[in-house]
């Protein structure tokens, strides 16, 4: 029986958790030490404390800000995988649309949320726009990698015993695809969140008005330092997990032969 | 169905021995005068003229770059010669479709699909053919147990050793049961202890099946010990320099371990070393051929 603090499995959960605790603990104390006015900066105490007193307010928020996220995220799923086929299907076709894929990319989504927002009329469906356009660059670009690595090897086996295009296509490329495209889950599910938050912040008092961002945005036109730190905490969490989420899931996808998912 | 009316003879074909090779059988592979020029300018091959008949156990045996794996690349059709053409069964590789007529590849990496058990990879081929599940079935398991795999069926590749990863490929190739085999070193990565054990047993399958085999080694040994017949090919450009038929001692012509230490082995292996000598000392003269086309 080895000791509990050599496990490398009890110690990836472990060691983030005490320096978790440690910088909380640092945290409160100072805080209290210095006798820091909570519209400052609160200690953990408190924002814990108003994250129980403010939970009705906070859960509704959070779980319109969660619909957001989910809707954009999975719309940049199936849009991004579809694009990156159509890509797929000849250089020329890649060549020549691929610039525009990266203008999704560069365009910094602020600049372009107010413009969504006045087009689309519907503010939850505005907001999904703006989310996707920030989470689908990666799933397209991993994706299309994906499909284009491909073993040499194993693309001359299949065109020695004339494999169709289809069977190529569902046999070799989309399984050596796998790896690529669950490393743009990752990413895209983080920005898919920040999307979605960044928008509403954009959209502001006009918008849905009841997301994260907007209880962010009118506590601090409040002075409700706390009930900020409160949301602000939540937004963390959400994409903590949906980080964790997207690990596991590629986990189970890649385990037993991805060099990624071992060890 | 039709399909069964069509396999039971090409079974019965493909298990019985052929033996010898006798000097009137059918020609099975023929490269005509092959040129391949690449777009840069250099040549890789220089009118290459070969013919391999049924049941032979041909290697082509040369340094890097004598183009012995282009030659062998354009045998299994994934590369076109810039001159000259190759006849499959006196035909064109598209017109060639009868079930006798089938050709396997080896390549030099195991090429396995990391994501798929030893059996589904072995069954690739056959899947790819659409095969009936019934009849892939006996297929995978024989190719699986003429290589030794049979009780690794359900491993993914990771989990094997290079030798064995290098035999479900081995195994992949004759589930299609093939007449012809083409193998591009498929054992250069393995120690020598495997690659002579891997060489007997390849030995072992091609003296029992109606199988012709085309061996791209850099292995002078490996070359002697496994083929019925030695092309010496040289580089720059790469060419044909000598096809030395190799005969075993004893009755049967038996290429056991006593082979590998027999006097006619190492004669062989001699004269193989000789030409490859000769092939080098050409090079670096810059030889006339070398200029010949320029």
């Amino acid at each position: 029986m080895t000791p509990l603090i050599t496990n490398p499995k009890f110690l990836r959960v472990a060691a983030p958790f005490m320096i978790g605790v440690v910088l909380l603990l640092a945290w409160q104390l100072i805080c209290m030490a210095l006798q820091v006015p909570v519209y400052l900066v609160p200690t953990p105490s408190v924002i814990a404390r108003t994250l129980v007193a403010d939970w009705g307010l906070l859960s509704d928020s959070l779980l319109v800000t969660l619909k957001i996220t989910f809707m954009a995220f999975v719309l940049s799923v199936l849009l991004g995988v579809a694009i990156a086929f159509v890509f797929v299907q000849s250089r020329f076709i890649e060549v020549s649309l691929f610039p525009y894929a990266i203008i999704l990319q560069v365009t910094p989504i602020v600049a372009i949320a107010p413009l969504i927002i006045i087009w689309v009329k519907e503010p939850t469906f505005a907001l999904v726009i703006c989310a996707t356009i920030m989470a689908l660059f990666p799933i397209i670009s991993n994706t299309t990698l994906g499909l284009r690595s491909v073993n040499p090897g194993l693309l001359n086996l299949f065109k020695l015993n004339k494999a169709t295009r289809w069977q190529t296509l569902r046999r070799l490329r989309i399984p050596s695809a796998l790896p690529y495209f669950f490393g743009g889950l990752r990413i895209s599910s983080g920005l898919a969140l920040i999307g979605a938050v960044v928008a509403e912040f954009v959209a502001g008092t006009g918008g849905t008005g009841s997301g994260l961002a907007y209880q962010i945005l009118q506590a601090g036109f409040q002075l409700n330092i706390p009930r900020l730190f409160a949301a602000l905490f939540l937004i963390t969490v959400t994409g903590i997990v949906l980080f964790l989420a997207m690990m596991a899931l590629s986990r189970v996808a890649l385990a037993g032969w991805h060099e990624s998912e071992m060890g | 169905m039709k399909r069964d009316d069509q396999a039971m003879p090409q079974l019965a074909a493909w298990e019985q021995g052929v033996g010898d090779v006798d000097p009137t059988a059918a020609t099975v592979l023929s490269a005509q005068r092959v040129e391949k020029t690449y777009r840069n300018g250099t040549r890789a091959l220089d009118e290459v003229k070969l013919d391999i008949k049924r049941g032979e156990f041909v290697s082509l045996l040369g340094p890097s770059g004598c183009g012995k794996s282009t030659l062998l690349k354009m045998f299994a059709g994934l590369e076109e010669p810039s001159h000259g053409h190759i006849r499959w069964w006196g035909k064109n590789l598209a017109t060639v479709g009868a079930a006798d007529h089938t050709l396997a590849m080896v390549f030099q990496e195991a090429t396995l699909m990391p994501w798929a058990s030893v059996e589904q990879n072995v069954r690739l081929p056959l899947d790819l053919s659409r095969m009936p599940r019934t009849e892939s079935d006996v297929r995978v398991k024989d190719a699986l147990k003429l290589v030794g795999l049979d009780r690794f069926q359900d491993a993914y590749p990771r989990e094997l050793s290079g030798g064995m990863q290098m035999r479900a490929s081995i195994a992949r190739a004759l589930a299609t049961r093939p007449n012809l085999l083409l193998m591009d070193e498929p054992f250069g990565a393995l120690d020598e202890f495997t690659r002579n054990k891997l060489d007997a047993d390849l030995r072992r399958i091609w003296s029992r099946q109606d199988l012709t085999v085309v061996f791209v080694t850099h292995s002078i040994y490996e070359a002697v010990y496994l083929s019925s017949r030695v092309v010496v090919m040289a580089a720059r450009p790469g060419r044909v320099i000598a096809d030395v038929p190799i005969e075993a001692p004893g009755a049967g012509g038996m290429r056991d371990d006593a082979f590998r230490i027999a006097p006619e082995f190492m004669g062989y292996c001699k004269i193989l070393s000789d030409y490859l000598t000769l092939a080098n000392q050409e090079n670096q003269e810059g030889g006339p051929r070398d200029t010949a086309h320029h």
